[in-house]
C-alpha cells in the first residue's frame, strides 16, 4: 500500500529550528535503508506471487517478446563484434609467443564466463530496465496504478512479477545466443586477422569449456535478468513528481541496474569460483 | 436499464445504516497534516459531496475510503469493514466492491475503451459473451457505445471521464467515489457528466462520495432527479423524500469538517467561508 504512515514517518516535518549536520546524515542514511528495504520487499513479491493466482501468463509472453525478441538485435550486432575485437587484442599478444592458437581457448572462456553475460546483462538493462522504469512511471503519474489498484488488482503481480519472469527466462537466452554469435565473430576475426583455421579455432573454443563455466555464464545471466527487471519496476513504480520524475526514474534505473550488475558480477565471480574448485 | 443489484447492495437493507464511516481520521505527509481527526458518515443511497479548496484533502478523504491508503490515526469503516485495518490481499478483494471514479479518468492508454471497461470483469474471468455485453451495456449508459474499439488519446477529456464512469460501474458497485469528476471541463460537459452522477444515482441506487470545488454540481445532483420510467431528468418536489433529498455537502476546511448539511442550509448561510463558494 502506497504511502503508508509508517512510510510517511520519514518524511515528517521536523523542528523548525535547522538540523545538524549529524541529523541530515541520519536522515538521508535512513531514506537509504527505506528504500533498500522497500526494493528487497518488491524483489521478494515479484517472485513469491508466482507461487500462487492469479497468475498473467499473457502478459508475461507480451513481456518475453519485449525484452527477449526485442533486444534480440542489439544482442547480436555487438555479441559478433565483441568476439572479433577478443580475438584482434588477444590474438596480437598470443602471436607474439608464436602461440595465436591459443586464442579460441581465451575467447571462449572471457565471453562465456564473463563477457557474454556481462555484455548482454547491460545492454539489456540499458534498454529494457529504462524502458519499464518509463512505462510503470507513466502509469503511476497517470494515477493508472492507483486505478488498477482501484479495481482489486495487485500491481505487483499485473506489473511487476510478469516482467521479472520473462526477464528471468529471457536474459540467459540473450546470453547464451550473444556468446554464440561471439564465437562466429571470433572466430571470422581469427580467420581472416590471424590466418587461423576456422575449424581449428572452433574446436579449441568447445574444448576449453568445462560445465562450471557454463553454469557460471548462466547463473550470472539469471541474477543480471532479475537485477534489471526489479530496478526498472522498483523505480517505475517510486515516481515522483510527474513527466520529470519519469526521466528521473528511468535515468536512475539504468545507472543503478548497470552498477548493481558490474558489482554483483564481482561476487559471484568469486562465488562461482569457489564452487568450481568445490563440486567440479 | 435493468438494474443489477450487487450482493453488497443487497445486504445493506436499512437507509440509516453507515455506508462509509470516518472517525477521527489523521493523515500526514512531508508538507504537514492534511486531514486532521476527520469524521463523517455517509448513508445507503446517499451521495455526500465533498467540498473545499485545493489541497483540502479531498481526494484523499476517497483514496482512504477506497482503502488505496492508509490513516495515521483513527477508523474507516466501508460497507462494515474496518479497511484501515486490512490487509493487502484483503483490500484487493474489498476494492472490487468499490467503484472509483479518478479526476483524470485514469484510463490504461494502451488498451481499447472496451478493453478498459471491461478490465475488471476480465480479472475476475467472466465469460467471453458476458463481458461483451456487460460492457456495451455500461458503454450505452454513458452513450458512447460507438467508441468501443478506440484508444483513449483518441477521446476527448469530457469522453474519458464517462468512460471513467462506465468502468467504475461495470460490476454494479454498491459504492462510487468520484474525484472531481467535472474539474477542468466546459460547462456543457460538465452538465452531462453531472446528469450521468445522477442517472447512475437514481437507476443504481449507489452510495456515492463525490470531491468538487464547485458547488453547483451538488446542487445540480440535489434539485434534481432521474426517472427510470420517463428516461426524463426532472426538478425535485420540494419536502420529498427521494434520492435527490439524501443529497448531503461536506465542507472541509483545514483538514476538518468545516460544514454539514442539506444544500438549503449551505445556500442560507451566513459563513463567510461557506458564501465564498456562493460566489
Amino acid at each position: 500500500m502506497n504511502e503508508t504512515p509508517t512510510q510517511v514517518v520519514e518524511q515528517r516535518i521536523g523542528p523548525a529550528e535547522t538540523p545538524s549536520v549529524y541529523e541530515v546524515l541520519l536522515d538521508v542514511g535512513k531514506q537509504s535503508v527505506y528504500k533498500v528495504q522497500e526494493y528487497a520487499k518488491l524483489s521478494l513479491r515479484s517472485l513469491t506471487n508466482l507461487a500462487s493466482a492469479p497468475r498473467y501468463g499473457q502478459d508475461t509472453i507480451a513481456q518475453m517478446d519485449d525484452i527477449g525478441v526485442g533486444s534480440l538485435p542489439i544482442v547480436l550486432l555487438s555479441g559478433f563484434f565483441i568476439g572479433a575485437v577478443m580475438v584482434l587484442q588477444t590474438g596480437a599478444q598470443f602471436e607474439r609467443f608464436g602461440q595465436s592458437s591459443l586464442t579460441g581457448d581465451v575467447v571462449s572462456l572471457a565471453l562465456v564466463r564473463e563477457l557474454g553475460p556481462s555484455i548482454t546483462g547491460l545492454l539489456v538493462a540499458g534498454r529494457c530496465a529504462s524502458g519499464i522504469a518509463s512505462e510503470l512511471g507513466s502509469m503511476q503519474v497517470t494515477e493508472q496504478v492507483d486505478a488498477m489498484r482501484a479495481m482489486g488488482t495487485d500491481p505487483s503481480r499485473k506489473l511487476v512479477s510478469p516482467r521479472v519472469l520473462a526477464s528471468l527466462l529471457t536474459v540467459p537466452l540473450l546470453t547464451t545466443i550473444s556468446v554464440f554469435v561471439g564465437l562466429i565473430g571470433g572466430m571470422v576475426a581469427s580467420v581472416f586477422s590471424l590466418r587461423l583455421n576456422a575449424f581449428t579455432f572452433w574446436q579449441r573454443a568447445i574444448a576449453i569449456l568445462h560445465v562450471s563455466d557454463l553454469m557460471q555464464g548462466l547463473s550470472k545471466s539469471v541474477v543480471y535478468g532479475f537485477i534489471l527487471a526489479t530496478v526498472g519496476c522498483y523505480h517505475g513504480l517510486n515516481v515522483r513528481g510527474g513527466t520529470q520524475g519519469v526521466g528521473r526514474a528511468t535515468t536512475q534505473a539504468v545507472v543503478v541496474s548497470s552498477v548493481m550488475i558490474i558489482v554483483a558480477d564481482t561476487f559471484l565471480t568469486k562465488l562461482a569460483l569457489f564452487l568450481a574448485d568445490k563440486l567440479f | 436499464m435493468a438494474v443489477a443489484p450487487s450482493s453488497s447492495n443487497a445486504l445493506l437493507q436499512s437507509s440509516d445504516e453507515a455506508v462509509i464511516q470516518f472517525e477521527d481520521v489523521r493523515i500526514g505527509f512531508a508538507e504537514g497534516e492534511v486531514l486532521r481527526d476527520l469524521s463523517f458518515t455517509a448513508r445507503l443511497r446517499e451521495t455526500l459531496i465533498l467540498l473545499g479548496e485545493t489541497g483540502t484533502g479531498k481526494t484523499l478523504t476517497l483514496k482512504l475510503a477506497a482503502g488505496l491508503m492508509r490513516p495515521d490515526s483513527g477508523n474507516v469503516q466501508v460497507l462494515g469493514k474496518q479497511i484501515s485495518t486490512l490487509q493487502e490481499h484483503d483490500l484487493l478483494e474489498f476494492r472490487r466492491q468499490v467503484g472509483f471514479v479518478f479526476q483524470e479518468g485514469a484510463l490504461f492508454d494502451s488498451l481499447t475503451v472496451g478493453e478498459n471497461v471491461a478490465y475488471r470483469l476480465t480479472e475476475d474471468a467472466v465469460a467471453e459473451e458476458e463481458i461483451e455485453s456487460r460492457v456495451r451495456e455500461v458503454l450505452k449508459f454513458v452513450e458512447l457505445e460507438h467508441t468501443m474499439d478506440m484508444l483513449p488519446s483518441e477521446l476527448s477529456g469530457g469522453m474519458r471521464r464517462r468512460v471513467s464512469i462506465a468502468r467504475a460501474l461495470v460490476n454494479h458497485p454498491p459504492i462510487v467515489l468520484y474525484d472531481s469528476p467535472t474539474a477542468g471541463l466546459d460547462p456543457i460537459t460538465s452538465q452531462t457528466i453531472i446528469t450521468l452522477i445522477l442517472r447512475l444515482r437514481d437507476v443504481y441506487g449507489v452510495t456515492a462520495l463525490l470531491a468538487t470545488h464547485r458547488l453547483q454540481d451538488g446542487f445540480a445532483l440535489a434539485n434534481f432527479l432521474f426517472d427510470p420510467a420517463t428516461r426524463k431528468v426532472q426538478r425535485v418536489t420540494p419536502g420529498s423524500s427521494d434520492s435527490a433529498a439524501m443529497t448531503r455537502f461536506l465542507v472541509l476546511k483545514d483538514g476538518k469538517v468545516y460544514f454539514e448539511g442539506s444544500p438549503e442550509e449551505i445556500l442560507h448561510s451566513k459563513d463567510p467561508y461557506l458564501q465564498r463558494f456562493l460566489i
